[in-house]
C-alpha cells in the first residue's frame, strides 16, 4: 500500500510538468482556436534559450529575462508571418501550419544555441525529504514539491492576470466570441501576439522545470506531447482541466507502469516495459470514446 | 502553345467516362509509363533504384494512403508509419508461418491486416473528427510500435524486434537485384495508383469528399457516415500496409518498429501537404519533393557554407532539413494550400494562355 501511494505520488508530481505544457496549449486554444502543435518545441526552445545564454556567460537570473525576451519577440513574429496569413483558414490547416512551425523551431533552436545535453541549474536540490522519509518512509523528492509549488503559483498568477487586468479581461473576451470582441475595438491580432508571449511565458517555465529535471535535450519535445492527452482529459477550454488532466496522466501512467506489465508477462511471458509511452493516449482514446468535451470542457464539440 | 481539350468530342458514354479523357493526357502519361519501365531499368544504375527511384515509389504509395484518409475523406491522421509497421510484419509474418504462400499474395493479406488494424482505430472518428481524431491516431502510432517491440512472436523472437524480410520469389523467379526489385515496385505502385485514380472518381470517392466538405450534409443527402468513414480508414490503411510490406522487401530488407516512427508519420503528412492535399498526382510530387529536399540539402549546403567560410557539419545539415521542412510547410499552407499540383495545374492554365494573357 505503501508503494502505491509513493508511485501515485510521484506520478502526480510528474503530471505536474504534463500540466505546465498543457497550459500553453490551453492559452492559445482558447484566445485563438489554434491548438498550438508546437508548444512542446516552444518549450525546448525556450530551456535551450536559458542555458545558451548561460553558456555565454550570463547569470541565471538574466539568462531567463533575455529567454523571456526571445519568447515574447518569437510570439510576435509568429503572429505576424504565420497566423496572421492564415485567418479564416479552417482549424486543421492552422494545426498542420503549428506542425511545421514545431519543426522549424526543432531545426532552428540548436542551430541558434548548440546540440548537447546540458543540465539547468536553479539551486533546487533533487534530494528525498529527511523529514517525511523518517516519518512514513516514502521517498519524494524536495524537486518535485517545488515544481509543484512553481505550477501553483504560476496558475495563480495567471488567473489574477485573466481575471484583474484589462489585458486579461480582453483575452478573456476574444476567447468568447471573436468578432463581438472586435466589433467593441479590442485589437484582435495585439491580443494574439500577447497570448502566444503569455504561452511562450509558460514554456519558459515549463522548460526551467523539466531541463532541471533531465537536462536540456531533443527529447523534451517528445515528453510534450504527452501534454495532447492531458488536453483530451481535461478539455482543450480549461486551465484547471489542464492541472487535473495532468495530474491524472501523470498518475495513471506511472502506475500503469508499474503495475500492468507483471500481468501481461504472466500472460505471455516476456518483458512489458515502456508502457508509459502509449498509455497515456490509449486512455485518452478511450476517454474521448465516453466524455469527448473533457473532464472541464464546454459542452460545444465538433461532434459527428 | 501549350495542348488545349477542344475539338476533342466524345460520342459514347464509355469515351466520356474513360480515366484521362484528353488525348494529349493519355499520350503523356503513355510516355511516363513506357520511360518507368523501359527506358529506366536499361538506363538507371544502382544507387539511383536504390537510393531514389524504390523509396520514392514505396513513399508515393504511403502517401498515397494517407491522401485518400486525410485528403479525400478528412480524417487527420499522424499514424500512417504504424499502419507501414502493420504492413512489413504482416507480410514477414504470412511468409514464415503459412507454408508456400506466394508473396504477392502475403502481401495483399499484410494490406488486409493493416485494413483491419486501421478500422479498428478508426471507430473513434465516428464520434470526434479534428485534432481529437489527430490525437486518437497518436495513440495508433505509440500503441502499435510498442506491441511490435514487445510481442516477440511478431518478430520471431529476434532481439528488439527486428525482422529480415525473406527472398522474394515470383513463380521461381527470385528478385535480386535493385532493377528487378524496381521493377516490382513499379508495377504494384501503377497498378494501386490506378485503383486509387478510379476510387476517387467514382461514387466511393466523391462520398469520401461530401464527408469531408461537411459530414451532416452527406448524411442528409443519404451518404452512411459509419460505412464511409471506415471504409476511408481500412482502404488508406491497406496501402500503407502494402508500402510498409515493400518497405521491408524492396527496399531495407531488415527492419525495427522503431524505424516506422512518429518522423516518418510526419514526413507522410508532409508529403501530401507538399504535393498537394486531395489528388493523386500531389502524392507524386510530394513523395519525389520531400525525398530529394534532403539530398539536395546535403549536396549544397556544404558548398554554400564552403563559400561563406561557415563552420557546418552533419548535424548541423540535419538540422536545417529539419528547419526547411517545417518552413516549407508554413510557406505551403499560406502561399499554395492545394500544394504542387495545383501549382502544376496554375502551370499549365497559363501555358495554355501563353503568350497571349487575355
Amino acid at each position: 500500500m505503501q508503494f502505491f501511494i509513493e508511485v501515485t505520488i510521484g506520478g502526480l508530481l510528474s503530471g505536474v510538468m504534463y500540466s505546465l505544457v498543457a497550459l500553453g496549449f490551453v492559452l492559445i486554444y482558447k484566445a485563438s482556436g489554434v491548438f498550438n502543435f508546437a508548444q512542446g518545441a516552444m518549450v525546448y526552445f525556450a530551456a535551450l534559450c536559458v542555458v545558451g545564454c548561460v553558456d555565454k556567460g550570463a547569470p541565471l537570473w538574466l539568462a531567463v529575462i533575455l529567454a523571456f525576451i526571445i519568447m515574447v519577440l518569437f510570439g510576435i513574429a509568429t503572429e505576424k508571418f504565420v497566423l496572421r496569413k492564415l485567418v479564416n483558414q479552417p482549424p486543421i490547416t492552422l494545426f498542420m501550419a503549428t506542425i511545421g512551425l514545431a519543426f522549424f523551431i526543432e531545426g532552428a533552436a540548436p542551430i541558434l544555441w548548440g546540440d548537447t545535453v546540458r543540465p539547468v541549474d536553479l539551486g533546487i536540490v533533487d534530494d528525498p525529504i529527511a523529514a517525511i522519509m523518517d516519518s512514513t518512509g516514502m521517498l519524494i523528492s524536495t524537486f518535485d514539491l517545488a515544481a509543484a509549488g512553481i505550477a501553483a503559483l504560476l496558475v495563480a498568477v495567471l488567473a489574477l492576470f485573466f481575471q484583474k487586468t484589462k489585458i486579461g479581461r480582453a483575452l478573456r473576451a476574444v476567447a468568447d466570441d471573436h468578432q463581438a470582441a472586435l466589433s467593441i475595438g479590442i485589437p484582435l491580432q495585439h491580443i494574439w501576439a500577447i497570448v502566444w508571449s503569455v504561452a511562450g511565458f509558460v514554456a519558459l517555465v515549463a522548460g526551467l522545470l523539466w531541463g532541471a529535471r533531465n537536462g536540456v535535450q531533443f527529447a523534451l519535445t517528445f515528453t510534450a506531447l504527452k501534454a495532447l492527452p492531458v488536453l483530451i482529459l481535461g478539455g482543450f477550454t480549461s486551465v484547471p482541466g489542464a492541472i487535473v488532466g495532468g495530474l491524472i496522466i501523470g498518475a495513471s501512467e506511472k502506475l500503469a507502469e508499474i503495475y500492468i506489465p507483471p500481468v501481461l508477462a504472466g500472460w505471455f511471458g516476456g518483458n512489458f516495459g515502456g508502457i508509459e509511452g502509449w498509455f497515456p493516449y490509449v486512455m485518452a482514446l478511450l476517454f474521448l470514446l465516453v466524455r469527448p468535451e473533457g473532464l472541464f470542457g464546454e459542452r460545444h464539440i465538433d461532434r459527428v | 502553345m501549350f495542348y488545349r481539350e477542344a475539338g476533342q468530342f466524345k460520342s459514347s458514354y464509355a469515351a466520356d467516362q474513360q480515366i484521362f479523357p484528353i488525348r494529349q493526357d493519355r499520350i503523356g502519361i503513355a510516355a511516363i509509363l513506357i520511360a518507368a519501365f523501359v527506358a529506366v531499368p536499361l538506363f538507371g544504375n544502382e544507387y539511383w533504384f536504390v537510393a531514389i527511384l524504390i523509396p520514392f515509389l514505396i513513399f508515393a504509395l504511403a502517401a498515397l494512403g494517407l491522401n485518400i484518409l486525410t485528403g479525400y475523406a478528412g480524417q487527420l491522421s499522424l499514424g500512417a508509419a504504424a499502419f507501414m509497421a502493420v504492413g512489413a510484419y504482416a507480410a514477414y509474418n504470412f511468409q514464415l508461418r503459412v507454408d508456400g504462400i506466394p508473396i504477392l499474395v502475403s502481401f495483399i493479406c499484410a494490406g488486409l491486416t493493416a485494413a483491419a488494424v486501421g478500422i479498428v482505430f478508426g471507430l473513434p472518428s465516428l464520434r470526434i473528427k479534428g485534432f481529437y481524431l489527430a490525437v486518437a491516431t497518436l495513440a495508433a502510432q505509440f500503441f502499435i510500435v510498442w506491441c511490435l517491440t514487445k510481442f516477440p512472436w511478431l518478430s520471431n523472437n529476434s532481439s528488439s524486434g527486428v525482422i529480415s524480410a525473406q527472398r522474394i520469389i515470383i513463380f521461381g523467379h527470385e528478385f535480386e537485384s535493385a532493377r528487378e526489385k524496381y521493377l516490382l515496385v513499379l508495377c504494384i505502385v501503377v497498378l494501386m495508383a490506378m485503383m486509387a485514380k478510379n476510387m476517387a472518381r467514382s461514387s466511393i470517392g466523391r462520398a469520401w469528399m461530401a464527408v469531408r466538405d461537411m459530414d451532416v450534409a452527406a448524411e442528409v443527402v443519404g451518404i452512411r457516415l459509419m460505412h464511409t468513414k471506415l471504409l476511408a480508414f481500412a482502404v488508406s490503411s491497406f496501402y500503407c500496409g502494402v508500402a510498409g510490406a515493400l518497405y521491408a522487401f524492396c527496399y531495407l530488407g531488415s527492419v525495427e518498429p522503431d524505424g516506422f516512427s512518429l518522423d516518418l508519420s510526419f514526413k507522410i503528412l508532409f508529403m501530401i501537404i507538399v504535393g498537394g492535399v486531395g489528388t493523386i498526382l500531389g502524392s507524386f510530387l510530394g513523395a519525389a519533393f520531400i525525398l530529394l529536399l534532403p539530398i539536395f540539402l546535403n549536396v549544397t549546403l556544404p558548398w554554400i557554407a564552403e563559400l561563406l567560410h561557415l563552420p557546418i557539419n552533419g548535424a548541423t545539415v540535419s538540422h536545417i532539413e529539419t528547419m526547411v521542412f517545417g518552413a516549407l510547410i508554413m510557406f505551403f499552407l499560406i502561399i499554395e494550400p492545394h500544394g504542387l499540383a495545383r501549382l502544376w495545374q496554375i502551370g499549365k492554365e497559363k501555358l495554355r494562355l501563353w503568350p497571349f494573357p487575355h
